[in-house]
């Protein structure tokens, strides 16, 4: 009832294409961002940034960039922590070689670095499918682990093997570094997510995203209508690795600020960034977000919730949460296979009828 | 069924062309030519190495033996893309649309090979990205119009009837403004009604875009009535080749249809 589209015509293909073709839908993302750029910083303590807002847009981001590959291209990989690694790497090598580089042009290098040892990384993709692909990639993230944690160059041969963001302005504002504002690490994160999640969805409704589904779909087929496997796939790859090395910067230059490979780009991210295109949804913008949004938010959650509300013990609380983490995960797949996106789309659909049943 | 035709030009012609599986041959020696403009069928029992015929003509498979001179230019080999940007364009046997997009962009991708944007362009989709996609979406609709598949347009294809599929993978084959469209087995599993309306479409093709189409179809009714000559293939060899009446008449085709006795 709330939610219709009758009399809104499209006279145009302009209009037709828009991204929110639907005015409830414009009026709700604007509404949306408007808070999150204008209300969220003023009260946002570094509590909030550090626990909820920037890892969720750092994991926001680098799942929209495994979702362009595996969702969108039906590539699957499991070398995402590794390639993190590369993005949080060549930032840290970037604004140690040259410090007075531009922030923003650090991290766009460091996405074009990383997609670079993507492309070099998916030429198997050309061979090998499915299964056998992600284990190919899955020798990406452990050579890629081995050799940041190996290569004194790396990490500017400091003793500890970490490597540490230095405090670095943007516009007059630390942006990284401990005595960077909350509000202003959040900012610079949520500029960035929102406008490359823009950009990948410009992307997937394009040529270049028509043809790495078709290859999803049906790769002998995608062929005889003329799109090269090795330029869709290698080109899936190059975008998907730009969007984790981006991705990787954001995580340990604003985020953690310092890191050590094995603990922080491990499998384990590989597979936390995985669920998170699983459970919001493949081939779906959104759906990364959600799924980013689940994976951080749940946690933080199920734990205030027991250790405040319950008064469990902090130790058994996290026992328990791991436990549920994962029967929520089950519990939700079973419920929807194809993952929080389609329940929002499914409740669209329940609201545009919503109260009547027909 | 057109005698009114004047006689053209040959767009496709395959020489000896002989293709072998292993030990299995598949194609062995075959020639035919496709004229500028014809329906041309090709015609025989399971197994006599049609659809493996298709896929040599657009590149997917590549002969041992023999040549294929398209648009004047002789080659062994193709690869596919090539074949698609130089016009071949082709349906299939067993439905291959990707199911998970839209009739819309099915069609859409069908005009890849004729969108040049690169991915920093299709990223800001403003300016010179856009107008690209607005012109394709232009044909696109064209073709939608064509079809009569409008109500269909945003679904996405894996919901649609196997009539309606098909249809929308010979929109899928259009979008690319072929000069050669082959054709698998357009009708196959249809029924009356559906198998009339898909004739329509072929001839409007034929007509309307002037383009040549080669064809596999099981249904005689329908190749006698649509086609302008029909090459008879049986077990990788070619048998006869002529107007529909000729090859009606052909004892060998005859023969391989409803066997021979062998007393």
């Amino acid at each position: 009832m709330f939610y219709r589209e009758a009399g809104q015509f499209k006279t145009s293909y302009i209009a037709d294409q828009s991204i929110l073709p639907i005015a409830q839908d414009r009026v709700f993302v604007f509404g949306f961002m408007a808070v999150a750029f204008l209300g969220v910083p003023w009260f946002i303590d570094s509590y909030w940034a550090n626990a909820i807002f920037v890892p969720f847009l750092a994991y926001a981001l680098a799942a929209i960039g495994l979702n362009l590959l595996t969702g969108y291209c039906g590539q699957v990989s499991l070398g995402t922590g590794g390639f993190m690694a590369v993005g949080a790497f060549a930032t840290f090598k970037l604004i140690t070689l040259f410090p007075d580089l531009n922030l923003i042009i650090v991290i766009l290098l460091s996405g074009a670095i990383t997609a670079a040892v993507g492309v070099l990384f998916g030429i198997p993709s050309l061979r090998i499918k499915g299964f056998y692909l992600a284990v190919a990639t899955l020798a990406a993230q452990f050579f890629l682990v081995w050799l940041f944690n190996k290569v004194g160059w790396f990490f500017n041969y400091s003793p500890t093997g970490q490597i540490t963001m230095p405090s670095v302005e943007m516009f007059g504002v630390l942006v990284t570094g401990p005595s960077a504002s909350p509000a202003a690490r959040y900012l610079f994160c949520l500029g960035f997510v929102v406008l490359f999640a823009l950009a990948a969805k410009n992307i997937v409704r394009g040529r270049v995203g028509r043809s790495w589904m078709a290859i999803r779909d049906m790769d002998i087929a995608a062929e005889l209508i003329g799109i090269r496997p090795l330029a869709a796939k290698l080109s899936a790859f190059a975008v998907s690795s730009f969007y984790i090395g981006m991705a990787g910067a954001l995580y340990f230059g604003v985020w953690l600020g310092s890191a050590e490979p094995i603990e922080a780009f491990g499998v384990e991210q590989s597979f936390l960034v995985l669920f998170m295109i699983i459970i919001g949804g493949l081939g779906s913008i959104l759906g990364s977000v959600l799924g980013a949004a689940f994976m951080t938010l749940m946690p933080i959650f199920l734990k205030n919730f027991m250790v405040d509300g319950l008064a469990v013990e902090v130790v058994t609380a996290k026992h328990v949460e791991i436990t549920l983490m994962g029967v929520l995960i089950v519990f939700f797949l079973i419920v929807e296979p194809h993952g929080l996106a389609r329940m929002w789309q499914i409740l669209k659909e329940k609201l545009r009828l919503w109260p009547f049943p027909y | 069924m057109n005698p009114e035709r004047p006689p053209n030009g040959v767009l496709l012609e395959v020489h000896n062309i002989s293709l072998a599986f292993g030990g299995v041959k598949a194609i062995e020696d075959v020639s035919f030519d496709i004229r500028d403009g014809e329906i041309r069928a090709i015609i025989g029992p399971n197994g006599a190495g049609k659809s493996s015929m298709l896929n040599v003509i657009n590149g997917f498979y590549h002969p041992q033996q023999g040549s294929i001179t398209y648009k004047g230019e002789t080659r062994s080999q193709m690869k596919p893309h090539h074949a698609a940007s130089r016009g071949i364009a082709r349906t299939f046997q067993n439905i291959a649309l990707f199911k998970g997009m839209s009739t819309l962009d099915n069609i859409m991708t069908g005009r890849n090979t004729l969108m040049k944007k690169n991915v920093i362009w299709q990223a800001l989709y403003y300016g010179p990205a856009r107008n690209e996609e607005l012109k394709h979406r232009e044909f696109a609709e064209h073709i939608i119009d064509f079809l009569e598949i409008q109500a269909i347009r945003k679904t996405p294809v894996g919901r649609l009837p196997y009539g309606m599929q098909k249809r929308v993978e010979l929109g899928r084959a259009l979008a690319a403004e072929p000069d050669l469209l082959l054709l698998d087995e357009p009708m196959a599993g249809m029924n009356v009604e559906e198998k009339e309306d898909m004739c329509r479409f072929v001839l409007d093709v034929n007509e309307e875009f002037a383009t040549t189409i080669a064809l596999i179809e099981h249904d005689m009714g329908v190749v006698m009535d649509i086609s302008d000559r029909v090459v008879v293939l049986d077990y990788g060899k070619k048998i006869a080749d002529g107007t529909p009446d000729e090859v009606r008449g052909n004892q060998g085709v005859i023969d391989a249809y409803l066997g021979v006795s062998h007393e």
